[in-house]
């Protein structure tokens, strides 16, 4: 550790980055054992977006883990790109939405955490399904007009894949943001830079995000995505800018299997599971915190 | 109930005349529309209730998720546009972000069916009802007049959970009252009689209703029913009817696979097995011309209902 801080997380407890980081480390643990626990999952993705998870849910949001669907006056958050949901259900476990253990029902049968995440079996945390790719802008779109409409003045947060921008309804969602003034939203993309069948540069380039996004009318930032202490400030700053006739986006640069040194560096571990022989490895590089499930 | 006709209007004006009156009664209505207004009788709306209506533009995929997050926080949404936009355009938007997160949305699409008339078949969805049906927990409405039209509006917004409300383009008469009860789910008893049970839904209702007058002329009692609620189906009166009469026919402006008269013969299949026959479009796209001229061509006229009940007539 080489840097402190200290925030007021949102039970207005004061605390440093140091419990942040031990956070991060514990849900690295839990994404790797919930998808070698079932040999099926999403643990690349997942691995890349831990620092964001964390540093949101337990800095910036402001929430209720007694969840209601509605949300009033608390700030919500939508996962567009539903397959990195072992970092999401580790996060809202870990925060309090529904109790640790039911981490080892990920994938299985009769379970509330599905493959992807869903409305439909009522895990607390989950305000809509996603998976499909795409769809998670609109209705981001939808409840921040809806906070509007109630003069609620949360703010809506939402997760997008890379790859996820490929799909065309993310741009009728990005033109509509800015040309009706949603800016009580503020938007994120995982930039991993990898998919599924590969480099996003190689399956179809992305060209200039920033460029693409300020051109649809949005404030646009960049951040470091695996650094706490710079997307704890990203997000700090993006509010700032929230209610100001536009929406905001960050592009988090991140790397797919952060903190898993083997599965760096590739698109390999999008979506398959690490072996028992792998899975040590992970936990050996990723210390227990919290405790395990 | 004596029928007479009372007017002639479209039924997406009693769409539009519902809305505006939910505007007034129900502040968490909420509308949206794919620059359709005019056509989806939304002006009247949009004129009284700004900062109720929302024009997304053409897009229809976009229309589908903002209406599904607006549900969050309370609202009541009823997005507009052609049944086609509503429904095999964003088939995926639809079933992931409404259907399958159970999202209170009312998904109003116009111009159904052939009676879409001159556009032709790119427009012309007749797969609409088969599409909404098999998604689990939605409701799935197809009114037949103005009257109807505007009741089917005013209770899905009193109705908890996603629907699939369908009407249309051409004037039609009006006949059914307008104090006429509208019960979600409970089949509409239109006329009883003993020989043969017509189920109709939409335009064609209007379409059976002729064919029953010209069939007492020859001395047979039909019992005609309106299926205004596709699902869920109204079993109950459907089977108490063909228990009395023996047979059936069917008639929707929809492809036969997939439409209403495959809902009734799935019940029939499983309960009471009947001689059926079925008054809708057999697997063929539609095509440009007046409403009246393709109802004829593709087998929808009342004259259509008439030769179905004859043949069924024979195979009871």
């Amino acid at each position: 550790m080489n840097y402190m801080f200290i925030f007021v997380n949102n039970n207005n407890k004061i605390m440093n980055n140091n419990f942040l980081e031990e956070f991060a480390t514990q849900i690295r643990r839990d994404i790797v054992r919930m998808v070698h626990a079932q040999n099926s999952g999403h643990p690349g993705g997942s691995l890349g977006c831990v620092e964001f998870f964390t540093v949101l849910f337990n800095t910036i949001l402001n929430h209720n883990t007694n969840f209601s669907m509605d949300g009033n006056n608390e700030d919500l958050f939508f996962l567009s790109n539903g397959h990195i949901s072992p970092v999401y259900y580790a996060t809202l476990a870990r925060i309090g939405y529904f109790p640790i253990n039911e981490l080892n029902t990920f994938r299985k049968i009769d379970s509330r955490l599905q493959g992807h995440p869903t409305t439909h079996e009522g895990l607390p945390g989950v305000r809509i399904a996603s998976g499909s790719l795409g769809q998670g802008l609109s209705v981001a779109i939808g409840a921040a007009t809806s906070k509007k409409l109630n003069k609620d003045s949360s703010l809506i947060y939402t997760l997008h894949g890379d790859g996820e921008l490929q799909e065309g309804q993310i741009w009728e969602a990005a033109m509509y943001a800015s040309a009706k003034k949603i800016d009580n939203l503020i938007a994120t993309i995982d930039y991993n830079g990898r998919q599924i069948d590969g480099d996003v540069d190689d399956v179809i380039s992305l060209g200039n995000l920033e460029a693409k996004w300020a051109a649809f009318g949005w404030k646009t930032i960049a951040c470091n995505g695996n650094n706490i202490k710079e997307l704890y400030n990203t997000l700090e700053k993006a509010k700032s800018l929230s209610g100001k006739g536009q929406p905001i986006m960050i592009i988090m640069k991140t790397e797919m299997g952060n903190g898993v040194d083997y599965m760096m560096g590739s698109h390999r571990w999008h979506g398959i599971a690490p072996n028992d022989e792998q899975l040590e490895i992970a936990l050996s590089q990723n210390k227990e915190t919290l405790g395990d499930y | 109930m004596k029928i007479e006709i009372l007017g002639n209007s479209d039924t997406r004006s009693g769409f539009g005349a519902g809305l505006s009156e939910l505007g007034r009664t129900n502040e968490n209505v909420v509308a949206l529309c794919a620059d359709l207004t005019g056509s989806l009788k939304m002006n009247d709306f949009k004129d009284q209730f700004p900062e109720r209506f929302f024009q997304i533009g053409i897009a229809e995929a976009n229309m589908m998720g903002i209406a599904a997050g607006m549900t969050i926080g309370g609202k009541i949404p009823f997005t507009g546009t052609f049944a086609n936009f509503s429904t095999s355009r964003v088939y995926d938007q639809v079933r992931q972000s409404i259907a399958y997160s159970n999202k209170n949305v009312k998904i109003c699409a116009s111009h159904a069916g052939l009676t879409l008339g001159e556009d032709g078949a790119t427009h012309q969805v007749l797969e609409d009802i088969g599409m909404m049906k098999m998604l689990p927990g939605i409701t799935v409405i197809n009114p037949c007049d103005y009257n109807q039209t505007k009741a089917a509006t005013l209770a899905i917004a009193n109705h908890i959970g996603p629907v699939y409300l369908r009407f249309g383009r051409p004037k039609v008469p009006i006949f059914i009252p307008k104090d006429a009860p509208f019960v979600i789910g409970k089949a509409l008893l239109l006329q009883e009689g003993t020989d043969v049970s017509i189920f109709a839904t939409g335009h064609l209702v209007w379409e059976a209703v002729e064919a029953a007058r010209t069939l007492a002329k020859e001395g047979l009692s039909v019992e005609l029913i309106n299926i205004h609620t596709i699902k869920p189906l109204d079993n109950e009166s459907i089977l108490r009817s063909v228990a009395k009469t023996k047979c059936v026919v069917t008639a929707e402006e929809h492809q036969v696979a997939g439409g209403m008269g495959e809902s009734i013969a799935q019940l029939l299949a499983n309960n009471h097995p009947l001689p059926m026959e079925f008054v809708a479009v057999n697997d063929q796209f539609g095509e440009s011309g007046n409403p009246a001229d393709l109802m004829k061509k593709y087998g929808l006229h009342s004259t259509d209902i008439i030769k179905a009940t004859r043949r069924v007539l024979k195979r009871k």
